[in-house]
């Protein structure tokens, strides 16, 4: 209870802090906010359940007044603006991706992770930020997914990163990735 | 941690949190009831109105919250403008700008207290049924407490960096930067149990 309690609380504090260390480029000027990076974290890393409640608290603090967002954003009207849809769909990424780690154990976790942060964090999470800039700007989906195309190698890369990084942290911490050993 | 709640105070800063948020889900609703840009204009220049009562600083630091928006209002209003569809542009910008103003006003009126508050009364029908919510606010005060932490860490993790390559730390510090967080948890659930633990 405790150490759920305890991750669940740090990795919100986790996206916060990703959103505020020096910004992360990527090799060939991707300018990356690692926001995103953190909510795939969360499901790869603390599994489907705790993922998802660990980024809806992050929210809840965006929500009652805190800029915990990438730029210093928050407080109610960042859920009220035509990207809020991305926003709603963060703990539905981080559950789905989390579901996929916990039930997939037939390959490498890398492997594993990469897929499922694509599937969550990318899909998912997409098809909720298209359903909300559709309805907020007027437009229809197929208009509103051309706009955030842009935006999809970007987060592929991060899902890699995700399926890397979750590989490690697993070597190193066997008893913390959650998504695996609970 | 600083709050968006502004520094000026306001006599809507009395007001009762609860009373303001379920004042702003109402208006925010209406907002896409009407698709008339005359009447959505009015509604822009009311609400800068309640801005202005505030102040200028107010008003400053409300518009300049506003500038998330840029990208999509010049999105929409290059696009209705190329299909000559001017009123229904003008009906989605000023909608979109009103929705987010509004909002804004009411983080920027209310106390991170007040608010906390508004989520305990929230959740005190959970309660009814068993669900530990003083566990949930342990964990919004450890987010709150945990956050400049983790951040100090990691920006120690990336001097550690620079000090040793000339080029900017890149992704390769989030590795060492989760597992900081994996061992402070750990730490943390120890701290929680030796004073007395969660199951109540």
């Amino acid at each position: 209870m405790e150490k759920n309690v305890a991750l669940i609380a740090l990795f919100a504090a986790l996206i916060a802090a990703l959103g505020l260390i020096p910004k992360i480029t990527l090799g060939f000027g991707v300018p990356i906010t690692a926001q995103s990076l953190g909510v795939m974290l969360c499901g790869t890393v603390l599994g489907a359940r705790r993922g998802a409640l660990s980024v809806a608290l992050f929210l809840l603090l965006v929500a009652i007044g805190l800029p915990l967002l990438s730029g210093g954003r928050g407080g109610l009207g960042v859920f009220t603006a035509p990207s809020a849809g991305f926003l709603f769909g963060w703990p539905v990424a981080a559950f789905c991706t989390g579901l996929i780690v916990e039930k997939w154990r037939g390959a490498p976790l890398a492997a594993v992770a990469a897929i499922a942060s694509v599937a969550g964090g990318i899909i998912v999470m997409y098809a909720f930020g298209i359903v909300g800039l559709s309805l907020a700007l007027g437009k229809t989906w197929s208009e509103a997914a051309l706009l955030v195309t842009a935006f999809i190698p970007g987060d592929v890369i991060k899902a890699v990163i995700a399926g890397l990084l979750t590989a490690a942290l697993f070597k190193a911490r066997p008893a913390s990735v959650l998504s695996r050993t609970a | 941690m600083i709050s968006l709640t502004s520094a000026v105070k306001t006599r809507a800063h009395g007001w009762p949190a609860g009373g303001k948020l379920a004042g702003l889900s109402v208006s925010t609703v209406l907002l896409f009831v009407t698709h008339s840009p005359v009447i959505l204009a009015a509604v822009l220049v009311g609400i800068i109105s309640l801005y202005a009562l505030a102040g200028r600083a107010f008003l400053r630091s409300g518009v300049s919250a506003l500038r998330i928006l840029w990208p999509f209002v010049v999105l929409v209003g290059v696009w209705h403008f190329w299909t000559q569809d001017y009123g229904t542009g003008a009906a989605i910008i000023l909608r979109m700008v009103c929705a987010v103003a509004l909002a804004n006003l009411v983080t920027m009126t209310t106390r991170l207290s007040d608010m906390i508050d508004v989520v305990g009364w929230l959740l005190a029908p959970l309660r009814r049924f068993g669900l530990p919510t003083r566990v949930l606010e342990l964990s919004i005060a450890l987010v709150i407490r945990l956050t400049p932490v983790l951040i100090h860490k990691g920006a120690q993790l990336s001097d550690a960096w620079r000090a040793r390559s000339a080029k900017r730390a890149g992704w390769h510090i989030v590795l060492p930067f989760t597992l900081v967080a994996l061992d402070d948890a750990d730490q943390i659930a120890e701290a929680l149990r030796a004073r007395g633990g969660l199951d109540t």
